[in-house]
């Protein structure tokens, strides 16, 4: 039976296995969102701004492991899609962008909300498609699905015109395709793998470094089986935390400019360097020719475009973290497989008394909330269950600190792009991911107005997500910086005229509430926790000044950490 | 270093912005980069000259692997191989001194006069892209009104071929 472009657009969706799909109409997709109401086994999710539909996608995606699938119109609806793409291009996010375009005969013509959204956003995905033949769209939509989830995984682009959507074909969802062009490595070589142990063995002072790549090929058990086999301390990046228990005593913290003394000085000083889909950011390195002076690298990571990009490497392994731990595992599990114990209980003594310093001691002794204390306070009242999201700054950071993750996809940021506004959007994907689950927007006052407009999709779909403002009345960062390096002029980071937020949220249908006694955040934080249809949005008053330690400031190396 | 990549891509419409684009976004430069369809209509090959340390080129065939639209692709400069490049030069020829010097330049560098006006000759140059500098060069004072080169295309030497 032959079926129009958005019945066939719907079914491909139902035959991949989504389940939601986050969109704005407008007229280009008219087609597909007429196509949407005649059905209900695809649930669509109406955003206030296309910009959050990615990001609630993305967070979606980074939760599940499934890609994010999202739908917006031609032109500004595309545009504004932009940032979320770019977000999660950066990370490594799967997700499938649907952009309508103006008629093909139009395309070029200058029409009506008309943009060449494949030029647009062809530096910011890993591939895009523009469907001119009503003939190629499911195998088009397969293909999509098909590179974005695979290899190191991406946003894919597809530009749907308005008449292509229109046209009918009879529909068939290829089960499987393939491209010539296009076949991601799984397997590590099986001789690097073996040199790679092999060092590991002759380690003296062994150092992991791991990052998002392990979070995202799902190979958490693996990593943390080996850590524990081989008993070598080990550091996570910002992207990488959850892959192995946090509060785990081989576990050092987050590395790089806002990581603990124990994981920096523990890079600077190893002999040997176990990076696992990592990519070597200039956040975590700090000065490239500082970085790791003593030590020979092993680096495994399934593109290869990653591996000696920033830092030479000695072993290089292209594949699948999962898999090439998998072969890792078997071999440190054999008899004749040993590590310089002396010599790495030796190290661990040093490490140890790095980690005496108590790089994140605070002091709460004051009337006034610090906002590290906000955190843990979250983590102890949600017992380090909660998927916790963030926007960008030093509530990211503070977050990232101080909330013991202890299983992979339940911390959910921006790492790579920084995007301010992400965290509210992308709890909702979260929580849309599951239902039951508690999801908490850690935030500032600053982030949280890039996308407050979606406090209203909130309600709509009655998600109730925390929202954690860490209000200090300053863009803190940016703050931060200025303090430092620019003699306290604080350029445009204080913000006058905020909203009440309390009457915001409350305008939204909301619960709103202020918190600014320490003595009081435990017990609001228990009260929001019983509330199930609705946001709470929790506005801490906090410390105007604290900054985020310890830090790396640009251009130093990572044993030049300022403390306090 | 001087180094040619050549490159077999789908022959599909934004094939080649994806390439360029590559290039000015992480700021590689490209000296030359030609493109045409192959005898396989399905795939053009493009040519490109880049300069770069070991480390910088070795970054470029990396992403440019990861361009889902290229299928294939080798640089050139590693082993033995071919190069060529094609010019056209209209050249201003005020009188019978300079006709005869421009001819025989031309003949010296084996380039063939395929266009002649009162006051111009047009030559077509092929070879490697340091003759051709090396003809520009040797004209010394005489003008060169108008030049135009097709970029380097290159294939490497004996049974060694870049297909599927």
């Amino acid at each position: 039976m032959e079926l129009t472009g958005a019945e066939i657009f719907v079914r491909c969706l139902i035959d991949e296995g989504v389940d939601s799909l986050f969109g704005y109409p407008g007229g280009a997709v008219l087609h597909i969102y007429d196509a949407l109401y005649r059905q209900d086994k695809l649930k669509h999710f109406l955003v206030r701004h296309e910009q959050a539909a990615t990001h609630a996608a993305d967070g979606y995606a980074r939760a599940t492991g499934k890609p994010g699938v999202v739908l917006v119109t031609s032109g500004p609806g595309a545009t504004n899609a932009v940032t979320g793409i770019a977000t999660a291009h950066l990370d490594s996010i799967p997700m499938v962008v649907f952009t309508g375009q103006v008629p093909t005969s139009l395309i070029g013509n200058d029409a009506f909300q008309e943009v060449d959204s494949i030029g647009i956003t062809r530096p910011c995905v890993k591939h895009n498609f523009l469907v001119k033949d009503i003939k190629d769209l499911a195998k088009t939509i397969k293909l999509a699905f098909y590179v974005a989830t695979t290899g190191r995984p991406g946003p894919v682009v597809v530009d749907l015109p308005k008449d292509v959507t229109a046209q009918r074909a009879n529909y068939y969802y290829p089960t499987k395709v393939s491209l010539r062009s296009y076949n991601p490595v799984v397997k590590g070589h099986i001789g690097q793998i073996k040199r790679a142990v092999q060092m590991m063995s002759e380690a003296r002072r062994p150092m992991l470094y791991t990052g998002g790549g392990a979070v995202l090929d799902n190979a958490s058990e693996e990593l943390t089986e080996l850590t524990r086999l081989l008993g070598f301390p080990i550091t996570q990046t910002l992207m990488g935390l959850g892959a192995y228990p946090s509060p785990d005593p081989l576990f050092l913290g987050m590395l790089g400019m806002h990581g603990t003394y124990e994981a920096n000085l523990g890079m600077h000083n190893c002999d040997v360097l176990i990076a696992i889909g990592a990519r070597f950011d200039d956040r975590v390195t700090g000065n490239i020719e500082k970085f790791c002076p003593n030590a020979r690298i092993i680096h495994l990571d399934i593109d290869p475009s990653s591996i000696s990009k920033n830092v030479k490497v000695d072993v290089p392994i292209v594949g699948s973290v999962k898999s090439v731990l998998t072969e890792m595992l078997k071999l440190v599990k054999k008899s004749s497989f040993s590590t310089d114990k002396q010599a790495v209980a030796e190290w661990w003594t040093q490490i140890e008394e790095w980690r005496s310093m108590d790089c994140l001691k605070y002091d709460q002794t004051g009337d006034i909330i610090k906002p590290q204390m906000v955190v843990e306070k979250l983590y102890e009242v949600t017992e380090g269950e909660a998927f916790v999201t963030s926007d960008v700054g030093q509530h990211q950071m503070w977050a990232a600190q101080y909330y013991k993750f202890n299983k992979p996809r339940r911390w959910i940021n921006s790492g790579g792009l920084g995007t301010m506004g992400f965290g509210l959007p992308a709890a909702m994907g979260v929580q849309i991911a599951y239902p039951d689950a508690t999801v908490a927007c850690i935030t500032g006052e600053g982030s949280i107005q890039m996308n407050i407009q979606e406090l209203s999709t909130l309600k709509q779909y009655g998600l109730p997500i925390k929202v954690i403002t860490l209000n200090n009345g300053y863009l803190g960062m940016v703050r931060q910086w200025q303090e430092f390096f620019y003699d306290k002029r604080y350029a445009m980071s204080y913000m006058e005229s905020l909203p009440d937020f309390v009457k915001l949220a409350e305008s939204y249908g909301h619960v709103g509430m202020l918190i600014d006694k320490p003595g009081d955040i435990e017990a609001a934080m228990r009260e929001a926790m019983k509330i199930r249809d609705r946001v709470v949005f929790m506005d801490f008053l906090t410390d105007r000044e604290e900054n985020v330690y310890p830090m790396i400031p640009a251009g130093a190396g990572q044993n030049e950490m300022i403390l306090v | 270093m001087r180094h040619i990549i050549s490159i077999l891509i789908e022959n599909e419409a934004g094939a080649l912005s994806r390439v360029a684009g590559l290039f000015s976004a992480r700021g590689y430069n490209i000296e030359s980069l030609t493109v045409a369809p192959t005898n396989d209509a399905s795939l053009s090959r493009m040519t490109l000259v880049t300069r770069g340390t070991d480390e910088i080129v070795e970054q470029i065939t990396k992403q440019l692997n990861k361009l889902i639209d290229i299928v294939k692709l080798q640089d050139m400069t590693v082993g033995s191989h071919l190069e060529r490049e094609m010019m056209l030069v209209k050249i201003r020829v005020a009188d019978h001194h300079e006709r005869e010097e421009v001819k025989r330049f031309a003949d010296i560098f084996r380039g063939r006069i395929i266009d002649v006006s009162e006051q111009t000759y047009t030559i077509e140059l092929t070879g490697s892209s340091s003759k051709l500098d090396a003809f520009i060069e040797n004209l010394g004072k005489i003008k060169v009104m108008e030049l135009v080169r097709s970029g380097v295309l290159g294939m490497t030497r004996g049974e060694t071929i870049l297909s599927l």
